[in-house]
């Protein structure tokens, strides 16, 4: 029987050189007439050690990691492929790497483990169960399950999923659609990028439990066009599942319905916005639509629309399987289940912690990301992508929790984290957020389109040494402007733009002095 | 040898035809049709604005209107090699700005730009859900971490090689 070798296939595995590892110890086992099976796997999320490669042994997955192409030779030589641990490199046991172990993995439960495109895998790892559980039951049962599971939307305002798909059940139409928002455009966030990549199938499948839901037979996928590996991914996904019949007309052998379409984004982080993606799908400018009508009423090409963030569809399976009340069981308040929160920007262990709301952001840098990859001091922590607020480490002792985040002028978001260190200059964050607004805006309104643009001079002139005497005044007109952006945008993206700047100007006004000399 | 100008055009025109014929019939038809010009010629022609407006019942207006929307969509022949080099908060928390600072000076172009000699592409791009690894730069299909100055000179180098030898078959 030949060794299987687990080697990720995941962006950013590959950046870091996973195809060339994989190739190294093919041609290295062939080399040494070693009879090793390199099974291209998905990334577990545990990135600082990537590429992370994995060995069958009779205690479990032994890692190691970070592997180059250099290290092959040294690792055969020490016969990795035997689950020696005497490698440098060796991490032990994956499961019990304290990142990993301490984390609640349901959503993520798969991966880094299955291979993403093995049907066969998915299945002896739990897959189509929930759906199996789904076709058992009425529409109105699985909308309950949902409900009752507690699961809000991950993709940022975190509305109550159960809620959104009754309202699309109640509405009488004859076509209605699930929409999978996989827009992913925080800078911070790569967790629908894993599933896309890693576990398309879950991804699938909560779809189709949407669908069976609601009542609807036709499916889109919007995936942004930054993620070429989860574009061709997912394509695949979609064609093997159709052929198998988890797809297509009589799903699984039932008298049901479900097709699904992936198409692509263009480059505009507007078109995550959910109404401005719909357009985007009918093949507009990504405009964003006046809120009533909703799209669980008027949605896609006029009709009822499930518009549902990756995370939300892919943590449903889980729900249908194993029950409403073992999903509500993790959490806080009002906030139940587990958060895939990613770690990223200036942090030594990055990467995806799925963890039950609840835990404190300190622990969770800590714990997690234990300290810079600088070196240099933690200073301030973008939570929730671009609209986020930057939070100062007086800060950090906040919950992960909704609620909790909403009255500190925070927000969650889809879970990005964003470290800085010491180095940084807020004052030119704050900056930044303006001139990302301003490059981002669907120009709809007045106060996002023109208004950024005017906050970009505004923070121009507060830096300027030239015009220190006119400082405070300057600082007067920026609060002023962001007022003006929160009251007169139809969107969160000229509504909550103030977030980032008006926290990097307040908790980090020292930095304004910067410019000075 | 190099084709004349008027046959590159009719290949073109073939081809934007061909697109605009394989995908007219799905709902919302647009963006994968400019999505498969775009991928057979790294950007949209103007030539083909007024070709998918009628397939589609719209004005020319309403698809350049779509086409100027969208960051991803061309308007001009790019470069032999596209760098995008990601200017979003986590590849900036990583040292970015230096790094785009140093892709323009050394390629002398600003964003949006083509070099002199027909090689490289400037453009900036924002996240490339490569956040745990910062600062990320993408050509093509590939994806680079952990970047900083001396590899993206390396990556310079490998893509003109690349390219050179290309030239030399
Ligand atoms: C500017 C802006 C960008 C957004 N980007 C995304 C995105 O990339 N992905 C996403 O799922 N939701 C995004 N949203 C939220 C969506 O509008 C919507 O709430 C979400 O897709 C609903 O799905 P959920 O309930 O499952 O979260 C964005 C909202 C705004 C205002
Ligand atoms: S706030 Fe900005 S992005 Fe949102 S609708 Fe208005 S102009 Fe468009």
């Amino acid at each position: 029987m030949s060794i299987k070798v687990y080697v990720p296939r995941d962006t950013t595995a590959n950046a870091r050189g996973a195809n060339e590892v994989a190739l190294m110890i093919e041609q290295t086992a062939y080399q040494k007439d070693v009879d090793i099976n390199v099974v291209r796997t998905s990334s577990r999320g545990l990135y600082w050690l990537e590429p992370l490669i994995e060995v069958d042994t009779e205690k479990g997955r032994v890692a190691f990691g970070p592997v180059s192409a250099a290290d092959v030779n040294s690792l055969f030589e020490q016969q990795f492929y035997a689950g020696q641990e005497e490698h440098e490199l060796c991490q032990g046991l994956t499961e019990e790497i304290p990142f990993l172990k301490n984390q609640q993995r349901l959503t993520f439960a798969r991966a880094g483990i299955t291979e993403p495109l093995s049907l066969d895998d998915y299945t002896a790892h739990d897959g189509f169960k929930g759906l199996q559980n789904a076709l058992k039951i009425s529409s109105q049962q699985i909308v309950d399950q949902i409900k009752n599971s507690g699961l809000r939307g991950r993709g940022g305002a975190a509305f109550p999923t159960g809620i959104k798909w009754q309202t699309v059940l109640d509405a009488p139409a004859e076509q209605k659609y699930i929409v999978c928002n996989a827009d992913e455009g925080d800078s911070g966030t790569f967790s629908d990028r894993m599933i896309l990549e890693g576990d398309p199938f879950v991804l699938i499948e909560g779809m189709c439990i949407a669908g069976l839901a609601v009542g609807a037979t036709q499916g889109y996928i919007y995936i942004r066009s930054e993620y070429p590996l989860a574009n061709e991914v997912f394509a695949q996904a979609i064609e093997l599942a159709q052929n198998a019949g988890y797809l297509g007309n009589n799903l699984c052998g039932s008298d049901k319905t479900f097709h699904l379409q992936l198409r692509m984004g263009a480059g505009a982080y507007i078109c995550g916005e959910e109404t401005s993606l719909l357009e985007s799908l009918e093949g507009k400018r990504g405009m964003v639509r006046v809120k009533p009508p909703l799209p669980a009423i008027e949605g896609l090409f006029g009709q009822p629309t499930v518009v549902n963030n990756v995370i939300s569809l892919a943590s449903v399976p889980i729900i249908m399987h194993q029950g409403a009340d073992a999903y509500e069981h993790y959490g806080l308040g009002r906030s139940r289940g587990t958060l895939p929160l990613q770690l990223t920007g200036n942090i030594k262990q990055a990467g995806l912690v799925e963890l039950a709301f609840g835990s404190t952001l300190r622990e969770l840098l800590d714990t997690f990301g234990l300290a810079t990859r600088t070196g240099n001091k933690m200073r301030a922590v973008q939570v929730g992508g671009p609209l986020g607020a930057y939070l100062p480490e007086s800060l950090w002792e906040l919950p992960l929790d909704y609620e909790a985040f909403a009255q500190a002028g925070a927000v969650l978001g889809h879970g990005g984290i964003v470290v800085f260190d010491d180095t940084i200059n807020m004052t030119e964050m704050a900056r930044y957020a303006m001139e990302f607004c301003a490059i981002e805006s669907c120009g709809k309104c007045t106060p996002c389109r023109i208004g950024s643009t005017r906050g970009v001079e505004l923070i121009d002139k507060i830096i300027d040494p030239l015009q220190l005497s006119q400082r405070e005044a300057h600082l007067q007109l920026l609060d002023d402007l962001c007022d003006t952006l929160e009251d007169g945008s139809l969107c969160a993206m000229g509504g909550m733009t103030p977030f980032p700047v008006r926290s990097a100007m307040k908790y980090f006004a020292q930095d304004m002095e910067k410019f000075n000399d | 040898m190099c084709k004349s100008v008027a046959e590159n055009d009719s290949q073109n025109s073939q081809l934007i035809l061909d697109a605009i014929a394989a995908l007219k019939d799905q709902p919302g038809a647009l963006l994968p049709i400019l999505h498969k010009i775009q991928n057979s010629l790294n950007f949209v022609p103007e030539t083909a604005i007024p070709l998918i407006a009628k397939a589609l019942n719209l004005s020319n207006a309403d698809v350049h209107g779509v086409v100027s929307f969208y960051h991803h969509f061309r308007h001009t022949k790019p470069g032999v090699h596209v760098i995008q080099i990601c200017r979003a908060e986590s590849c900036q928390s990583m040292g970015a700005k230096a790094l785009e600072q140093h892709a323009r000076q050394i390629l002398e172009i600003d964003y949006h730009q083509t070099t002199d000699d027909g090689q490289f592409t400037l453009e900036p791009v924002y996240c490339l859900g490569n956040c745990a690894c910062s600062p990320s730069v993408r050509v093509a299909d590939e994806i680079y971490s952990d970047m900083n100055t001396q590899k993206f000179d390396e990556l310079l180098k490998n893509l003109h090689s690349r390219s050179t030898k290309v030239e030399a078959l």
